[in-house]
């Protein structure tokens, strides 16, 4: 069973609590997601999993090994890829991956199989010093030298900060893949829309975990309408709306407004009307599906 | 009303060796503008930024800045434009104040006007109480609203904001969006990178660079509406990985 137990964990660097009282079970081949801003605690439990810190107190069980006792086993079967690229920028692509897999006591012959998908993308810079690759390149080159071990867990801090739209998806489709082939992956990220990529997400902020769920409960748990707003005047409109009775939240996003309102029952038309009745014309409005961003800030609201 | 623009920028390209970085791009800000300007890693961005921000010499092409030419008055264009990023921005080992003071000091201000655009910044973004603190010892996204302050203090037409909030929590991120927008309404144009998709939908245009050129200019309603997608993500995903050209 390669699966993660926390239990009442916490730490502390000197005044500050990094995490209090955390608990969390990851399954055995879930794809599971730690999300949120920096300076939640995302790190330094990541490091506590990976056995390069040790808690103050509580218990971490890594496929049923202590992560203070057993620490040389964990390593063993865990690849862990810190938040801050940390491979040999003079080392080519191809030497950092060698030495990676010789510190290991393996070859990159024999576990070719596992970092192939992942190293096809690498293989036309196989040359090229780490260096000098884009930001995706280096998250590439960074997770096939915490694979190349083969190992059975998963521990990757921020692998798609920094990085663009694309090489985001393409690094998620591999995470997908490794998860196919039987691998227990926990992931952190800042970016809220990756939450829906996961199997179960944790939000973590303040270093409290704030809920446990899958995308679909988050966005379920909502619980409240929201609606995008376009009209002839938007900053008339929002002044109107802040002044609303109703109004739970409401804030520009691009070129229209999204507005969150406080009753449960609540449709277009009444929002149109009391919109008319500020003289305001043009009125478009679509009840839209919130987006974990928007379930996350109510939860930090809430908390 | 006649549009202002404040940059103005002519098949602007640069070489390194025989790699071009950017390749004969070509597009107007206008005053009071909030210009998003995106593309993937390697699109060249950073490189086109550097060319407008006067610290690296275009291969060809011509660019005007704040009414200042690229080449020529460079020096000038530094005065004149603000200047923030994610990774470089405040002095983690000097105080609150002694940031301010010290950029103050850069861009030339007098000592009287320092005290008092001080003043103003602390009260303004309500940290009086921590005007004497260290850097690293504020949350990040403090340190974000600051940094924006700060380069905003020599009262630039234009500033540039280079992943200005990165990794920073969503509460944080909007309310810095805030002050972006309340800065364009005072008539600042800001130029902004992202790699959040969803700031992206906050800004008036978007220009989307994709190997060197721009490959798509528009408003964000726009360039779904040309795409037919209902996200900017979407928009970006589809241009950039299918190489279209919109523009």
């Amino acid at each position: 069973m390669y699966d993660l137990k926390i239990s009442d964990v916490s730490k502390k660097f000197g005044d500050v609590n990094a995490l209090r009282d955390i608990n969390l079970d990851v399954e055995e081949n879930e794809l599971f997601g730690v999300i949120g801003p920096d300076g939640s605690g995302k790190t330094t439990l990541f490091r506590i999993a990976a056995t390069l810190l040790v808690q103050d107190t509580g218990k971490v069980k890594l496929s049923g090994l202590d992560n203070i006792k057993d620490y040389k086993k964990i390593r063993e079967i865990i690849g862990y890829m810190p938040g801050r690229f940390s491979l040999y920028p003079d080392l080519t692509v191809e030497e950092n991956l060698k030495f990676y897999a010789t510190v290991f006591g393996t070859t990159v012959k024999e576990n070719y199989d596992i970092i192939k998908d992942v190293y096809l993308h690498l293989e036309p810079f196989k040359k090229r010093r780490a260096g000098k690759l884009s930001g995706g390149m280096k998250q590439k080159l960074a997770l096939c030298c915490a694979l190349v071990h083969k190992p059975k867990f998963l521990i990757l801090d921020e692998p798609t900060t920094g990085v663009d739209p694309v090489s985001r998806n393409e690094f998620w489709e591999i995470l997908r893949n490794l998860k196919s082939i039987g691998m227990t992956v926990i992931v952190s990220t800042p970016y809220m829309d990756e939450a829906k990529l996961c199997d179960r997400v944790t939000l973590m902020q303040n270093g409290c975990i704030l809920s446990v769920q899958t995308p679909a409960e988050i966005i379920e748990g909502f619980g409240k309408k929201i609606f995008s707003i376009r009209t002839d005047a938007l900053t008339d409109t929002l002044k109107f709306l802040n002044e609303y009775k109703y109004t739970e939240n409401v804030f520009l996003y691009g070129d229209v407004i999204h507005y969150i309102d406080i009753r449960k029952e609540i449709k277009v038309d009444i929002l149109t009307q009391y919109l008319r009745t500020n003289e305001l014309k043009n009125i478009t409005i679509k009840e839209i599906e919130p987006s974990v961003e928007d379930c996350f800030l109510t939860l930090m609201r809430e908390k | 009303m006649e549009d202002v623009f404040v940059i103005d920028v002519n098949k602007l390209t640069k070489k390194f060796g025989a790699f071009t970085a950017v390749d004969s791009i070509s597009f107007k800000v206008k005053k009071g503008e909030i210009f998003g300007f995106i593309g993937a890693n390697g699109a060249g961005k950073t490189t086109a930024i550097k060319m407008l921000c006067g610290i690296l010499i275009p291969t060809s092409g011509d660019a005007v800045v704040s009414g200042f030419d690229v080449y020529k008055q460079s020096e000038k264009i530094k005065k004149n434009i603000g200047y923030m990023s994610q990774k470089f921005s405040l002095y983690e080992d000097l105080t609150v104040r002694e940031n301010i003071k010290f950029y103050a000091g850069i861009y030339g201000l007098k000592s009287g006007v320092i005290k008092e655009k001080t003043e103003f910044i602390l009260d303004s973004l309500r940290i009086t109480e921590a005007g004497n603190r260290l850097i690293k010892s504020l949350p990040l996204g403090w340190k974000q609203k600051l940094a924006f302050s700060i380069a905003s203090i020599h009262n630039p037409k234009i500033v540039f904001l280079d992943e200005p909030t990165g990794g920073v929590d969503p509460l944080t991120r909007r309310q810095f969006w805030k002050m972006i927008q309340s800065a364009s309404e005072n008539g600042i144009t800001l130029f902004v990178t992202t790699h959040y998709m969803d700031e992206a939908e906050y800004c008036n245009r978007i220009s989307m660079m994709v190997d060197g050129r721009i490959a798509a200019l528009d408003s964000p309603m726009n360039l779904k509406e040309k795409i037919k997608a209902d996200t900017m993500q979407q928009v970006f995903i589809k241009i950039a990985s299918q190489r279209v050209i919109l523009n």
